[in-house]
């Protein structure tokens, strides 16, 4: 490794994939970084090592990752995986761990392409052993090929609940029950860009598919499903759920759930680069032109770090903000970007057609993110109840930070990742504000684990 | 909106000070451009410790202690402190020799709360540290709080008492006439008698206003947060010739501290971490203690704090203006003067003296 390159891709998923083949045929030298052992993020997660059947158990959408990692993997960037990033500044210096030796290096330009991670939604119970997000099971299930063996409930509101269900459908796991928390009322909201996605009709007939496999195979979906609790002492054993008006509750050692996915954004929150709240999205996302360029100059973001767009839209974007690298690394004339990218800017939006129907119809009830119960714990590292937090909103404590002060909410080894937002949603509505105005935490390095030790091999030349 | 006395800053100096005049009746608003607590005060180490002041501190640190251990009275919260002792290390004769002559300073000054320990009661103290130190320097009624708990205990009691508190509210200009000052911000003007500047390292700015020169620098010392990890030791760890301030908190995780600085942008109020002097800091902890070579870092942060050139405080009247008071620059070690220093300004204001000398730390030396 380097001390320096012109051009650090920090993530090897659609984006940072796509982006390295674009940025390494103008002959840059590139470093790509990644914390998994090998290329394609978690949407192609284990795309070089999955045996067939798994593969194409996990259908097309999956094995289009193919192409992509083996044109990167032909592309001759310097790459390095089971790679940590914890720090990263305005300096464009990015402190990086590899094994368990800690280094830093500089970039021209550092492009970002983190991905998404699972909306955490806290409900009583949810942090009971027994108990995760449909994302970790898709990942067991890509990786290991494990799949749930004694029967599980799948419960929350998002694509990938659908997605999976029908992956388990076919890998043979017994599905106990699908509880569909997406309110009727979504159906309304996003009736009027129905007409936009048809123009993206392909995402809507496979989700239709998928749905029509599940009916058919006896599968059984609740769907309005309210009033979601876990029930367990130790460990999760039942599940109980309001439906058509009934209470009911099904015994069950495993529950998956899934709330949609938000921006991976703790690296360009860490280096300070500036964020808006995307009401549609539900999530703040960095400020970013239509190049990926964020606010800090030589920071450009791209794919679903940058709000989400999913896979295709993250291909897209990768190659554009590599075409601007390159650009401004002075490779290219603005000309020569523009016609590079017209494609892309042109696929992308094709993409983005399907958007702003998906967010309406998936769209996470208020109720459900700002007011938990008051014994429902929402920062588990910390074990803060959402009554804690809204005690410390009435005695005057009026954004996320001053509440994290008090509480020590976010302040535990997960750094807050997970609480972040569902403290910022509970903050605004104990305080009757919106919640881009009460905020999210502030980013605070490092943002993977490092050890004193490991700090202390840093610059063995600076002196006391 | 009118009231007695108007002190710009929300920390804890302005809410110690506000609580000690509402305690004698006088009617206070607190101003502060962000929220309450948001720099300094809310993010410092912690630390109430007498051990190694300045020799003009000292007088002012021995009656805040004496607060300190008597602060459920004063504010209804205990803040979370605990008095396990501030130790400081000799890692060799030299070391050992400066330790001991501080002492001797410190006895001749009249004061017997500095004390040289040995060998073998610094192992029994803190068994897990390094086997080559000599001794150490120790103050036994030292200890530590918790910041932003202490902060808002000051806050709470003083509102309590019918303190007047504006945040987001910034000084845009301030003007004294007809008797009394008056200060515009966004949100309207806020006019009193009395006018105090307890702004931290934005206090330069407002003492430039009342025609004071004040050499303010503003400065951001990093600390760093580790895991909890099972309790190995009580007392709080300085060492005589390193940067150090170590302390395992309440709840199992270790606090270290150094007063090393952080890149600073105090115009956009940012700060970004200094990772060559952070390592510093990591090869001290791993010389003292080096059992936590494997123990995880999960956080690191800096806040904003007022340093003044010879890093003792400005307290007392302006120079300049009439009817005017400063309480800043406490150079990174203010936390545990603040509740002398509320008494202390609500005695200059209210009876023009105060008992102990504030000499050294008048406005007018620079």
């Amino acid at each position: 490794m380097k001390e320096h390159y012109p051009l650090v891709i920090i993530g090897a998923g659609p984006a940072g994939l796509a982006a390295a083949v674009v940025a390494a045929e103008h002959g840059l030298d590139i470093a790509l970084l990644d914390e998994q052992p090998s290329p394609g993020g978690q949407i192609y997660r284990a795309m070089e090592s999955i045996p067939t059947e798994r593969a194409e158990l996990l259908g097309t959408e999956y094995q289009r990752g193919r192409n992509l990692v083996s044109a990167f993997r032909g592309c001759g960037v310097d790459y390095f995986p089971d790679t940590q990033v914890w720090s990263l500044n305005r300096k464009r210096e990015i402190g990086l761990l590899r094994g368990k030796t800690p280094t830093m290096i500089t970039a021209d330009k550092v492009l970002l392409a983190g991905g998404a991670m699972e909306r955490s939604v806290p409900f009583p119970g949810w942090t009971l052993p027994g108990i995760m997000n449909a994302g970790a099971g898709q990942i067991m299930f890509k990786s290991h090929g494990l799949v749930p063996a004694d029967g599980v409930v799948l419960a929350g509101s998002g694509p990938l609940l659908l997605l999976l269900a029908w992956q388990y459908l076919h890998a043979g796991v017994k599905m106990q029950a699908i509880l569909d928390l997406t309110p009727m009322r979504n159906h309304l909201r996003a009736l009027p860009h129905l007409p936009r996605a048809l123009l993206a009709g392909h995402y809507l007939t496979k989700g239709l598919a998928y749905k029509k496999d599940l009916k058919q195979a006896g599968i059984s979906t609740l769907h309005n499903v309210s009033d979601l609790h876990a029930g367990g002492n130790e460990h999760l054993a039942s599940v109980s759920f309001r439906h058509k008006r009934r209470q009911h509750s099904i015994e069950t050692d495993l529950l998956l759930i899934h709330f949609g996915v938000t921006p991976h954004a703790h690296l360009s929150r860490v280096a300070g680069c500036r964020h808006d709240w995307d009401k549609s999205q539900q999530c703040w996302r960095p400020q970013l032109d239509g190049w990926g360029n964020s606010s800090i100059d030589g920071i450009l973001i791209a794919g679903d770090g940058a709000g989400i767009g999913g896979a295709r839209t993250a291909e897209h974007a990768g190659r554009l903000a590599a075409l601007q690298a390159v650009h401004t690394l002075g490779l290219i004339q603005r000309r020569e970007r523009d016609r590079l990218g017209g494609n892309d800017r042109k696929w992308m939006r094709d993409e983005m057609h399907i958007r702003p129907f998906l967010e309406a119809f998936f769209h996470i009830p208020g109720k459900l993110l700002g007011v938990p119960d008051d014994d429902t714990i929402v920062c588990r590292c910390e074990e803060v109840t959402a009554g804690r937090i809204r005690a410390a909103v009435a005695d005057g404590h009026s954004d996320s930070n001053q509440v994290k002060f008090l509480t020590r909410c976010g302040m535990g080894p997960c750094q807050g990742r997970q609480c972040a937002d569902a403290v910022a949603h509970i903050v605004a509505a104990a305080g009757g504000n919106s919640i881009a105005r009460d905020g999210h935490y502030r980013g605070r390095p490092p943002v993977t684990p490092l050890t004193l030790g490991q700090l202390a091999s840093l610059f063995p030349e600076e002196m006391e | 909106m009118k009231s007695d006395v108007l002190i710009i800053g929300g920390g804890l100096m302005g809410f110690s000070t506000a609580l000690q005049l509402a305690m004698r009746g006088t009617r206070c608003t607190v101003l502060d451009k962000d929220s309450p607590g948001r720099h300094a005060s809310g993010v410092n180490a912690g630390g109430l410790r007498q051990l190694s002041r300045d020799p003009a501190e000292v007088p002012l640190s021995v009656a805040a202690a004496e607060m300190w251990h008597n602060i459920e009275a004063l504010v209804d919260s205990d803040c979370d402190t605990h008095f396990p002792g501030q130790i400081r290390v000799a890692e060799n004769s030299e070391d050992m020799l400066a330790l001991e002559e501080r002492a001797a300073m410190v006895r001749a000054l009249g004061f017997e709360h500095e004390e040289i320990i040995g060998r073998k009661e610094l192992y029994k103290l803190v068994p897990v540290l390094a086997p080559h130190c000599k001794g150490a320097l120790i103050c036994r009624n030292d200890g530590y709080g918790r910041p932003f708990h202490a902060l808002d205990a000051f806050r709470r009691k003083a509102r309590s008492l019918g303190v007047e508190f504006r945040a987001s509210t910034r000084v845009d200009a301030l003007v004294h006439s007809a008797g009394e000052w008056q200060v515009s911000t966004p949100k309207g003007e806020f006019r009193a008698p009395v006018l105090v500047n307890c702004a931290g390292a934005w206090a330069g700015d407002i003492a430039a206003a009342l025609g004071d020169t004040a050499p303010v620098r503003p400065g951001a010392p990093m600390l760093m947060i580790t895991e909890r990890l099972p309790r190995f030791m009580e007392p709080v760890i300085g060492a005589a010739s390193r940067k150090l301030s170590f302390k395992q908190m309440q709840n199992g995780t270790v606090l270290i501290g150094g007063a090393h600085l952080a890149e600073l942008d105090i115009a956009q109020q940012r700060t970004e971490m200094n990772w060559a002097r952070l390592a510093v800091s990591a090869r001290t902890v791993m010389a003292l203690f080096p059992q936590l070579e494997n123990t995880r870092i999960v956080r690191t942060w800096a806040g904003i704090e007022a340093f003044m050139p010879d890093n003792l405080p400005v307290i007392g009247r302006s120079s300049a203006s009439p009817h005017a008071y400063h309480a800043f620059g406490f150079s990174a070690h203010g936390f545990q003067l603040s509740p002398v220093v509320g008494k202390i300004m609500s005695q200059l204001i209210l009876d023009g003296q105060t008992d102990l000398s504030m000499e050294p730390f008048s406005i007018e030396r620079f």
